[in-house]
């Protein structure tokens, strides 16, 4: 795709985006689309660390859900309800939940590493689950309210879609960045190939935890946004389960792509709420799509895009010679 | 450096389980010297590589690297402090492109390498100094290919020349020329010829021809032990060393 068409694609997608709960969609689909944004944050912040820094983390979802409880626990028992200070507070824990987890889990690597993580995964759901006092236990949170983002009122489903929709346009921009950056450079480095990077003398261990902090911090984003959205929390949020469904998200959407993650999102996202209506073995068909892909597309559904274009236009060409 | 060794091993011993690797190494290599070190499969060569770069902590004696003791520090801490080394086997960043090879090579050393919020457009000026690294080695036209798309002669010389672009103090090579094909290992070779004078080098080779032609001092392992080490000329006639090593013939 040329430069300028890319552009076309993102302004059409933006002016898209924008309208469309102003278009007369039903609220239903309206709130799944704000679902979708939510998803694609905490999908990004994990293709960051295994798309671009080559850590599969299986902890995500814990880090998700340790915003969205820190939002749930900050306004039953603090009174802390303010927006700012809400999605501070929601990162802010997210990010040292997984400076710890750093400090556990990095002490291996690859397949210890991923162990290491589900591991801490598990741990948190724990807590959550059986931590009744704190947590609610089985129960989770209620009464959670969405406060006012300074003069606008986001309690309809409307509003609280362009909050989502900002948040997952400035996470998107703010990670492409990072990752165009020098220091983004490091992460593929220590992605490709961490030996070399010592023997260049980078700290490996330094910048993985850096990227895990990084990318906590979106986790925690998505998981604030996820607890006003829902207006409660429960252990599901932080389940291994979640944390799965995060990782097959981003290999729907395309490792190492950052945007793919807004597809990957969106498939299971419609495909949970659209067919568990239908069938509560929704599940295995979202298998087996995962598999489709898997086999068909091992890059990510985005990457097909390019390439049907790149077949469209042949054939186009190829129909218009005499 | 005062008269001290550039590197300096004292009785480096090293053992995996029952297995003795190395046993009591002691070398002193002074700044702006070119060492080879040969012998058989197995003599510990690349052992000992790992020891000095810190990839292995050696199980007895010291390493010191201008003037400090090393021992104890990681190899990116000894990377930092000027010690550089290249690999048996190619480790370079195979999707990433030759230009962004180098430049991790280059900014290793940059508080640059931990700025996020700029877009890598914006340090241009490292980009050129990378360009005409590549230059040096005519390899302009693959700059913006990733690694992977090179052949095996380009990437042997991308393997060095990332080395030299940290502008180490020390070089450690390991084997550069191994697999190539004969035109291909002249190129290294002067390459390494063009670094003469400058930086500190220790190479590990099979290859008589390069050895030769780079080093001025030779150093001979034989099953963990140093069993010859002085100038090359000295080296090449000492029977033993053709004993065990080139079978009796050189």
């Amino acid at each position: 795709m040329t430069a300028r068409l890319r552009w076309i694609v993102v302004l059409a997608g933006l002016v898209i985006a924008l309208l469309l709960p102003r278009l007369g969609v039903p609220t239903f689909y309206v709130s799944l689309l704000t679902q979708t944004w939510i998803f694609a944050i905490v999908a990004m912040s994990l293709d960051f660390l295994i798309g671009f820094t080559g850590l599969v983390n299986f902890s995500q979802a814990a880090l998700f859900g340790v915003g969205a409880y820190a939002v749930a626990i900050g306004a039953t028992r603090f009174h802390v309800t303010a927006f700012v200070p809400v999605v501070a507070l929601g990162i802010v824990s997210a990010v040292v939940t997984a400076a710890i987890f750093g400090l556990v889990a990095l002490r291996s690597e690859g397949v210890g590493f991923i162990i290491m993580t589900i591991a801490l995964n598990e741990i948190v759901w724990g807590l959550a689950y059986q931590w009744v006092s704190v947590s609610g236990g089985d129960n989770g949170i209620t009464g959670i309210v969405r406060p006012a983002v300074g003069p606008f009122d986001v309690s309809a489903n409307t509003g609280y879609y362009y909050v989502c929709f900002a948040f997952f346009a400035f996470s998107l921009l703010l990670l492409m960045l990072i990752v165009r950056s020098p220091f983004g450079l490091v992460l593929k480095g220590v992605r490709e190939t961490p030996r070399r990077m010592r023997a260049l003398g980078y700290n490996v261990w330094l910048y993985r935890y850096l990227a895990m902090v990084i990318s906590a911090a979106f986790a925690g984003l998505a998981g604030v946004l996820f607890a006003w959205y829902n207006q409660f929390v429960g252990p599901v949020a932080l389940s291994l389960d979640q944390s799965t469904q995060i990782l097959i998200m981003v290999i729907l959407g395309g490792i190492g792509t950052l945007y793919g993650q807004l597809l990957g999102a969106f498939i299971v996202v419609f495909l949970s709420n659209e067919l568990s209506a239908v069938t509560q073995r929704w599940e295995m068909v979202l298998g087996v799509v995962y598999f489709i892909v898997v086999m068909y597309a091992p890059g990510g559904l985005v990457v097909l895009v390019p390439r049907l274009w790149a077949r469209l236009r042949g054939r186009r060409a190829a129909a218009e010679e005499p | 450096m005062n008269g001290e060794a550039c590197l300096a091993l004292d009785g480096v011993s090293k053992r995996f389980g029952s297995l003795s690797v190395l046993e009591d190494v002691s070398i002193a290599i002074r700044a702006g010297e070119r060492c080879g070190i040969i012998g058989p499969n197995g003599a510990g060569k690349s052992t000992l590589f790992n020891i000095v770069a810190g990839e292995l902590p050696c199980t007895r004696g010291s390493v010191r690297f201008l003037g400090r003791d090393v021992t104890r520090l990681s190899a990116h801490a000894r990377a930092r402090r000027g010690l550089a080394r290249t690999f048996q086997t190619t480790t370079l960043f195979p999707r990433l492109t030759v230009i962004e090879n180098i430049v991790l090579a280059l900014q290793a050393s940059s508080a640059e390498r931990f700025a996020m919020l700029a877009p890598r457009g914006r340090y241009r000026a490292r980009d050129e100094e990378a360009r005409a690294l590549l230059d040096r080695v005519g390899l302009t036209a693959h700059a913006d290919s990733p690694v992977d798309a090179l052949g095996y002669g380009d990437k042997r010389q991308i393997e060095i020349l990332l080395a030299l672009a940290q502008k180490p103090k020390l070089l450690l090579l390991d084997e550069p020329t191994a697999g190539l094909a004969p035109a291909d290992v002249s190129l290294v070779t002067e390459m390494l010829e063009r670094e003469r004078g400058g930086v500190t080098m220790v190479l590990i080779e099979h290859d008589m021809g390069v050895v030769f032609d780079v080093v001025d001092r030779l150093i001979v392992l034989h099953h963990g032990r140093v069993v010859a080490d002085g100038p090359l000329e000295t080296i090449r006639g000492d029977a033993q060393v053709q004993e065990i090593y080139l079978g009796g013939k050189l």
